[in-house]
């Protein structure tokens, strides 16, 4: 009895922080896919996310309106800091990657690292050197199966992530951006000479990766009570090692990798030194490239070095 | 050099040049595409008859000089914007999506459009061209052979309904019977009324079916005449056709 | 135009509002109009300035203004470049060498850490410039030599001189050891890889307490000494000199830095180089032409882990002291930055990259956390100013002018 709730448990966790790896690591592989570029302040975005979350939350509360509705308040919280980090994704897109498309590739990845720290240093110039905490309101309510606990909580931001994955997947898809995007991401320039607008094209993965990583930053901050400027930089480079893990530029191996990632850690932090579980991450990485060199579901291959 | 180009042009390039980078790659070159014609542009490797059609898409844009279509200068503007004049290109290489579907590659040739009824007749209209796609709707793109690859790009080229086509080596790396195919299907789509520009490594066949044609060497334009007059020439005959 | 970049203007000021107001205003319950609105102003300042700069640019006073200066400053460049080679180098080596006599110690403190990084630079430069292969986990070598110099002095006394040949090996090894994964693996890949196995080092030597005392660090390790003839007491004899003093420091550096230029120098025009450059250009091809591939990797990563080991084993005798977190990923990012900012594969571009990106940021100390920031938009910045780097290698260039030469040709036959 006292396993099989240890074993829900630790699978309830496990789901949980792969929703969250996932999320995050959809980010890097559509930038990646469609521009060939480890978007590395994608950490940054998902830490971004969480301040807005912690801010318009905290504003929402003091005006009582959390009480009074919490499911709208959920809405507003979540689509703010969305769309906020998909301004800032735009933004960086068009300031820091835009001009070097033709540029080589290292060039581009170190403006993506300049960018990175630009941000990281700019939260914690504009929000503080510690930790935050997010009021807690997802509360502590919630249900029994086979003798583990599962809150509210967790069922909410799991159903969410879950939500949103199944949204990306049917936006890629079925619908004209989404075909246009993946076709950007197959050839560019077939894709332009087709009349798709590129540059709108690129834009839009700017919009969608980073307001997915928003969310999970959001999610992290209730889930764990706290923001921290610097939270976004090891859920980032697991999350990236998710992405390559499942084949990077490719959406559902995102999927695949952060849910592994997420499995692999809380089943090491279950049984093994907690101090060593940032290690996991790499520790898979290396070993499923090793004997996988293009990830689980293979690498989209992308012969045209732009 | 013959001036007197075919008359009532869709398509004129008067003295265009474009560079990559540095490597000046058209250095100068003007020609015309009549309404309703056939027109050719063969010559050596390198010559830059793949760059000239890219400029004319806006993909590498002209420099220098202008570029009409159907009277419109088109040289200042963006490749989604010149597609969606109603210019289309087959490319080099075939550049299909490998990774979306034959029907998903067709669909995005219609990108631009909006009507469905228009775009469900059309999709029949190239499967009844090429019975093959048909079957492999649902097939990868990238896992069709070349020949069914180059029948979904000229279909999907089709697709966007286009005042003027252009075809860059349509005939590359294909078997003789399918190379006499895609040549059938092309004078057939010229007949329907779509204007062609055809750039060609097979000068004896892409010159035979053409009205006019063009000679490339090295970035410059240095013979134009009629396709029948070309396919005469001495010079012609011993550089591109081999005899 | 102008209609256009005042378009421009009014959308960043519009981005720049909504990303700015709320992060910058909202630290606490209420929103600081002061703060968020100073932070604005400044930074839409900034952005009119250049606005106005690009109107600027585009008139004919503008124009010429920039054409004389070009003008001027190629003619400087010409008179520069005058002077013979062995002149301008001698004249450098003399500069250099008086430099401790002139200076304070905090300067010739900066100038050991620029050296420094001139050699992780030149040692990262052989792994990323020359062979192609993206290494974000550089700076684990470093701590490699830094630990292994620590370890064994503390525990075995052993002098630094002798430590280092250890440091060596073992650097070199664990350049093997992370290499050799990695072989199969293209591009990207290698990039989080590296990451990855930076990472571990770096979690090794914070975990691992009883070897290393985890997060504290360690402590108390011997400077380097020289032996050296003194003639004091009338006859010749040796004494063993320890080099406490910044400047003796910094001879040694000085003279590792320029063993480590002079290494890469002719590791650049050697056969070895120029197997790693085709490579770099393209893997299947200088495999097909016998290029042993697997193992000049293998030689790169490993070298690469050489000098690293050894700026490291010197880093840590500097300062008696070492600790995990000078390893840091950002770590690697500037020593990154120090190649591709300078010209990949360019030594005096390395050299330029590690001046600017090192004692540049010492100038602002005082501004120290405005300083990362500025670091990182400086980064960005630069790299889309000049994507290329500040002296792009001479190998690129002649590649590049090569190719056009026979387009010429090839066009005017
Ligand atoms: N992306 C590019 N960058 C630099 N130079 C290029 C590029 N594409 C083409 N060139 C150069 O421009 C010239 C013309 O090339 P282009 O592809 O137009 O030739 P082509 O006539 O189509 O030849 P082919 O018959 O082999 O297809 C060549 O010298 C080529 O090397
Ligand atoms: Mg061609």
């Amino acid at each position: 009895m006292e396993t099989q709730a240890f074993l829900v448990q630790q699978i309830v966790n496990a789901l949980f922080l792969g929703s969250i790896y996932a999320l995050i690591a959809l980010g890097y592989t559509m930038v990646y896919g469609i521009i060939q570029l480890i978007n590395f302040a994608h950490g940054e975005m998902f830490t971004a996310g969480s301040f807005i979350g912690l801010i318009v939350l905290g504003a929402l509360q003091r005006m009582g309106f959390v009480e009074s509705h919490f499911v709208l308040s959920m809405f507003v919280v979540f689509a703010m800091a969305m769309a906020y980090v998909a301004f800032l994704g735009v933004a960086i897109e068009h300031v820091a990657y835009k001009p070097l498309r033709r540029a080589s590739r290292l060039s581009a990845l170190l403006s993506a690292l300049g960018m990175s720290i630009f941000l990281s240093n700019g939260m914690m110039l504009s929000q503080g050197v510690s930790d935050r905490a997010y009021p807690p309101v997802l509360g502590t309510g919630g249900i029994h199966v086979l003798g583990a606990r599962i809150t509210y909580g967790q069922i909410f931001i799991v159903a969410f992530a879950v939500a949103l994955m199944v949204g990306l997947n049917l936006f890629v898809k079925k619908t004209k951006l989404g075909k246009a995007m993946r076709a950007t991401a197959q050839n560019r320039r077939m894709a332009g000479l087709l009349g798709i607008n590129i540059d709108k094209t690129i834009r839009t993965t700017f919009v969608i990766g980073p307001a997915l990583g928003a969310a999970a930053g959001v999610m992290v901050g209730m889930y764990y009570g706290s923001v921290r400027f610097d939270m976004g930089f090891i859920p980032g480079i697991k999350a990236f090692a998710a992405a390559v893990l499942g084949g990077i530029g490719n959406i559902t191996g995102a999927m695949v990798g952060g849910m592994l990632i997420g499995m692999v850690e809380v089943l090491w932090a279950a049984f093994l030194p907690s101090e060593w579980k940032d290690v996991t991450a790499f520790i898979v990485l290396i070993l499923v490239l090793y004997f996988r060199p293009t990830g689980i579901l293979g690498e989209r291959v992308i012969e045209e070095r732009v | 050099m013959n001036e007197n180009g075919p008359a009532k042009a869709v398509l004129q390039l008067n003295e265009v040049h474009t560079y990559y980078g540095r490597i000046h790659a058209l250095k100068g070159i003007s020609c015309r595409i009549p309404s309703g014609g056939i027109v050719c542009l063969i010559g050596a490797n390198g010559a830059g008859k793949s760059t000239t059609l890219m400029t004319i898409c806006g993909v590498q844009p002209a420099a220098k000089g202008e570029i009409l279509f159907e009277g419109r200068p088109i040289h200042r503007m963006r490749p989604e914007q010149i597609a969606s004049l109603g210019i289309s290109q087959v490319p080099e290489g075939r550049q299909i999506f490998p990774l979306m579907t034959t029907l998903e590659n067709l669909e995005m040739g219609a990108y631009l459009r909006k009507d469905r009824d228009g775009i469900k007749r059309d999709l029949e209209k190239v499967y009844s061209l090429f019975p093959v796609l048909k079957e492999r709707r649902n097939q990868l793109g990238g896992t069709l052979s070349g020949g069914e690859q180059q029948m979904l790009a000229i279909a999907r080229a089709l697709m966007s309904r286009p005042r003027l086509l252009l075809l860059d080596e349509p005939s590359l790396g294909l078997a003789p019977l399918l190379v006499e195919r895609i040549f059938d299907t092309i004078q057939e789509i010229n007949r329907a009324g779509t204007p062609i520009f055809l750039v060609e490594q097979n000068a004896q066949m892409a010159l035979s079916i053409s009205g006019w044609g063009y000679v490339m060497e090295t970035g410059r334009i240095v013979l134009a005449d009629r396709a029948r007059a070309l396919l005469e020439d001495e010079q012609v005959k011993k550089a591109y056709l081999g005899e | 135009m102008v209609r256009r970049e005042i378009q421009r203007f009014c959308i960043y000021t519009l981005f720049l509002t909504i990303l700015v107001l709320p992060m910058v205003g909202m630290r606490g319950p209420e929103f600081e109009a002061r703060r968020a609105f100073t932070v604005l102003s400044v930074l839409v300042g900034v952005l009119l300035l250049t606005t106005v700069f690009r109107l600027l640019r585009e008139t004919s006073f503008y124009r010429n203004l920039g054409q004389r200066i070009r003008q001027r400053r190629d003619r400087a460049l010409g008179k520069i470049q005058v002077l013979p080679r062995p002149v301008a180098l001698g004249s450098l080596f003399f500069l250099l060498a008086l430099f401790p006599f002139a200076a304070n110690n905090y300067v010739i403190d900066v100038a050991i850490t620029v050296l420094i990084y001139v050699t992780l630079g030149l040692g990262l430069n052989v792994v990323v410039g020359l062979a192609g292969l993206l290494d974000l986990g550089y700076i684990a070598f470093y701590a490699v030599g830094a630990y292994t110099y620590s370890l064994l002095n503390l525990h075995y006394g052993i002098p630094f001189w002798f430590a280092l040949p250890f440091g060596v090996v073992i650097g070199s090894l664990c350049g093997c050891i992370i290499g050799y994964p990695t072989l199969k693996m293209r591009g990207d890949y290698l990039a989080i890889v590296t990451l990855g196995f930076g990472e571990i080092i770096r979690l090794v030597l914070n975990n691992w307490d009883n070897l290393t005392k985890g997060p504290n660090g360690l402590l108390g390790m011997d400077k380097p000494k020289l032996i050296l003839p003194s003639f004091s007491d009338g006859g010749l004899s040796w004494t063993v000199v320890p080099l406490k003093s910044l400047p003796s420091l910094y001879f040694v550096i000085l003279a590792v830095a320029l063993l480590t230029v002079i290494a890469v120098h002719r590791l650049n025009n050697s056969r070895i180089g120029r197997a790693w450059i085709a490579i770099r250009e393209d893997e299947t091809a200088a495999e097909l032409t016998g290029i042993p591939t697997t193992l000049l990797k293998l030689l790169a990563y490993a070298l690469g882990a050489v000098f690293a080991a050894v700026a490291g084993a010197f880093f840590a005798a500097k300062l008696s002291y070492t600790n995990p977190n000078f390893f840091v990923f950002l770590e690697s990012c500037v020593v990154l930055s120090i190649v591709v900012l300078g010209g990949m594969g360019s030594i005096p571009g390395i050299i330029l990259g590690a001046l600017a990106l090192i004692a540049i940021p010492e100038l602002f100390r005082e501004l120290a956390s405005y300083r990362m920031l500025a670091f990182g938009g400086a980064m960005t910045v630069m790299m889309v100013l000049k994507p290329e780097g500040f002296i792009p290698a001479t190998r690129r260039k002649r590649e590049l002018h090569e190719e056009e030469l026979e387009s010429e040709e090839a066009a005017d036959e």
